[in-house]
């Protein structure tokens, strides 16, 4: 049975993995993530599963990796200084193909920053923070409900793809309280990592299946196999093969690539006839409908698309959106970060202007609508 | 030397290409050997068993050999065993680390583990110098010793990883060399049938990269220093304090019980249900 309950962002991130079937959490202490640490901690053991406070947060990802081998689903919650430890594991995670979700609850940097503030400042550490050329998949609530509905999404994802996956949260987001709806658990769909067929003597943990995501035994379920950071053959096995090295790298990119037109997970508002139109996402997303709401009061044709995923970019809507503007405003608490990505996808359809804020303070509706008068015609 | 071949053929993998990427002369080939044997003597079916590594000569272990294999990340392999012996508390899961990779990257990680009291079995393969690397300094480096990052001779302590382990906690700690092998299959015998968080100690040679540059010749004469400069632990209780100096200590060093990590979670586990019934 649905119910509505007043929940914080970081609260809502805990109904969501558990919702998700996440039973192992491994982290360390950071503001403004400590909530999220908390609530497992509280619920777990609860639930039969495993909380343990790590001794860092490389630690924290490496359990939670080895969790996850065993067949847990597992995540970890950190901000950007945790966040940056993490990226070793990140990438070990990636190559290795192992489900796991990281929480990131933005804080102001760099560095040590201005604790706790919000900011948008790991849009690109979250992309490519880990070392190498490797696939991501990183999501941003707006609400305290995206909060909830996107963790148990960032676990589908994680588990369908064998990949990492980011939530990347405004620490307003995090810390907020809103009402949310919580659904009832039959409504709530969700993924599990595929599972070998074959008997282990035939098992090859790493053959491409047709769908570029290879099924994954746990280790204790009989199929023996090799798990490395190492780029490795069809085998698990290291290899330094040119004709294995470049269509292994390849297939990592393809499990994510080959679904880019259903990951295009974005929200529009009054865009039907909009020629200015904004792209945001997290809290900002939220200032600039409130902004679009009162610019068109005054009459300007403005619109808004949210994006909820970052990574990978979801080229087709911005385009889509880009033909049917003049002006694109892209406003968010950094130096430019999304704008990079709206600017490489524009290639001179349209006008982008960017607002930039790092006084790691929240983004208004007001300073919004300042540059929207300022850039509309 | 039948039982020898039986063994290699249980437990090597056959998919995997060989030779070993392992130097003429290296200890890391000779462990393995006893580490089947305890394993074959241990009751574990290859399926029970979890074998994680970290990065390191030492570390390429986990390739070749027929287990759930996990090769980590530089010092973090008990990080990822941890995880896994939580959600899987009935699989066996066994450590192997080079010198470097336990104490200096992967430190924290070390003490951090043993304090838990995690049932992790963990070998740390000593062979006083990062090998994979080209021949640096590691913590256990002795002073004085020349290395490609010392090349007039170490200015640092090293660590006994012996007492590390049993300060930080451990329940079981041993030490080895690989020239006393059957010493060593014993041990590993032992600190397999541990609950909780076991470290044994093997010194091994490494004679290309740290031999080489430190003086020693070759890998018989490296083996010949271990036979020379160690002493067990039932020989030493009837030599004095003079002719104990400088001698290496080996054998089973500590052994006491604890509860568990994953023994006290469980009882945690029991009694919050207590609780939920009783609402």
């Amino acid at each position: 049975m649905r119910r509505a309950e007043l929940l914080q962002g970081n609260e809502a991130c805990v109904k969501g993995a558990l919702a998700a079937g996440c039973r192992f959490f491994a982290g360390y202490p950071i503001t403004p993530a400590s909530e999220i640490t908390h609530g497992m901690a509280y619920e777990l053991p609860r639930l039969g599963g495993v909380f343990i406070q790590m001794e860092d947060e490389i630690a924290s990802l490496g359990a939670v990796i080895g969790a996850s081998l065993a067949g847990a689903k597992a995540m970890t919650a950190t901000s950007g200084p945790g966040f940056s430890l993490m990226q070793e594991h990140i990438s070990f995670a990636s190559t290795a193909e192992v489900p796991c979700v990281v929480i990131n609850a933005m804080r102001g940097g760099p560095s040590t920053g201005v604790p706790t503030h919000p900011s948008q400042g790991d849009v690109m550490q979250s992309r490519w923070g880990a070392h190498g050329d490797h696939p991501i998949i990183v999501l941003a609530p707006s609400s305290v409900a995206e909060c909830l509905g996107l963790t148990i999404e960032a676990f589908n994802l994680s588990e369908k793809y064998r990949t990492p996956v980011i939530v990347l949260i405004d620490e307003m987001i995090a810390h907020m309280r809103e009402k949310v709806i919580l659904p009832s658990p039959d409504e709530i769909e969700l993924v599990e990592r595929p599972k070998p067929t074959e008997p282990p003597e035939w098992f090859v943990p790493y053959r491409d299946p047709g769908t570029a995501v290879p099924a994954m035994p746990a280790f204790g379920d009989g199929y023996r196999y090799h798990v490395t950071g190492l780029v490795h053959d069809e085998r698990g096995y290291p290899t330094t093969r040119a004709d294995e090295v470049e269509p292994f790298i390849k297939r990592l990119f393809q499990k994510i690539s080959q679904d880019f037109d259903k990951l295009q997970w974005g929200e529009t508002y009054y865009t039907e006839d909009s020629t200015l139109n904004i792209i945001a996402f997290g809290s900002v997303a939220r200032a600039a409908l409130r902004a679009v709401k009162e610019a068109r009061a005054k009459g300007m044709k403005v619109g808004l698309l949210k994006l909820l995923i970052l990574f990978p970019f979801m080229r087709r809507k911005v385009t889509q959106l880009m033909e049917s503007s003049t002006t694109i405003l892209v406003p968010e608490m950094n130096m430019g970060q999304i704008s990079r990505e709206v600017k490489r996808v524009n290639q001179g359809k349209c006008q982008v202007e960017t607002l930039n804020k790092v006084a790691h303070e929240p983004m208004t509706p007001q300073e919004i609508l300042d540059k929207i008068e300022e850039i509309y015609d | 030397m039948t039982e020898r071949r039986h063994i290699i053929y249980d437990y090597l993998r056959t998919t995997k290409r060989f030779p070993s990427l392992w130097c003429p002369g290296c200890g890391v080939g000779i462990f393995l050997g006893a580490l089947l044997r305890a394993i074959d003597k241990s009751g574990y079916t290859k399926d029970q068993i979890v074998l994680v590594s970290g990065i390191g000569c030492s570390g390429r272990i986990s390739t070749y050999v027929d287990f759930n294999t996990l090769h980590t990340t530089h010092g973090r392999a008990l990080t990822f065993a941890t995880g896994i012996k939580l959600t899987k508390p009935e699989l066996k899961v066994t450590v192997i680390m080079g010198d470097g990779d336990a104490v200096a990257i992967g430190g924290n990680h070390f003490i951090h583990a043993a304090r838990r009291n995690i049932g992790i079995t963990a070998i740390v393969i000593n062979n006083n110098v990062y090998g994979m690397t080209g021949g640096q300094l590691s913590p256990t480096t002795p002073l004085g010793m020349r290395t490609a990052t010392s090349p007039y001779g170490n200015l640092e302590n090293p660590f006994d990883i012996c007492k590390l382990a049993e300060g930080a906690g451990s329940v079981f700690v041993a030490r080895s060399t690989v020239y006393h092998v059957r010493l060593m299959e014993r041990l590993i015998s032992k600190a397999l049938k541990k609950k909780g968080f076991s470290v044994l100690e093997i010194l091994s040679q490494c004679p290309v990269q740290y031999g080489r540059r430190a003086g020693l010749n070759s890998a018989v004469e490296m083996m010949e220093w271990q036979r020379d400069n160690t002493v067990t632990e039932e020989k030493a209780q009837g030599l004095s304090e003079e002719e104990l100096r400088g001698k290496i200590r080996i054998g089973v060093l500590v052994d006491r019980k604890a509860p568990t990590y994953q023994e006290r979670l469980e009882s945690l586990r029991e009694s919050l249900k207590e609780q939920v019934g009783a609402l």
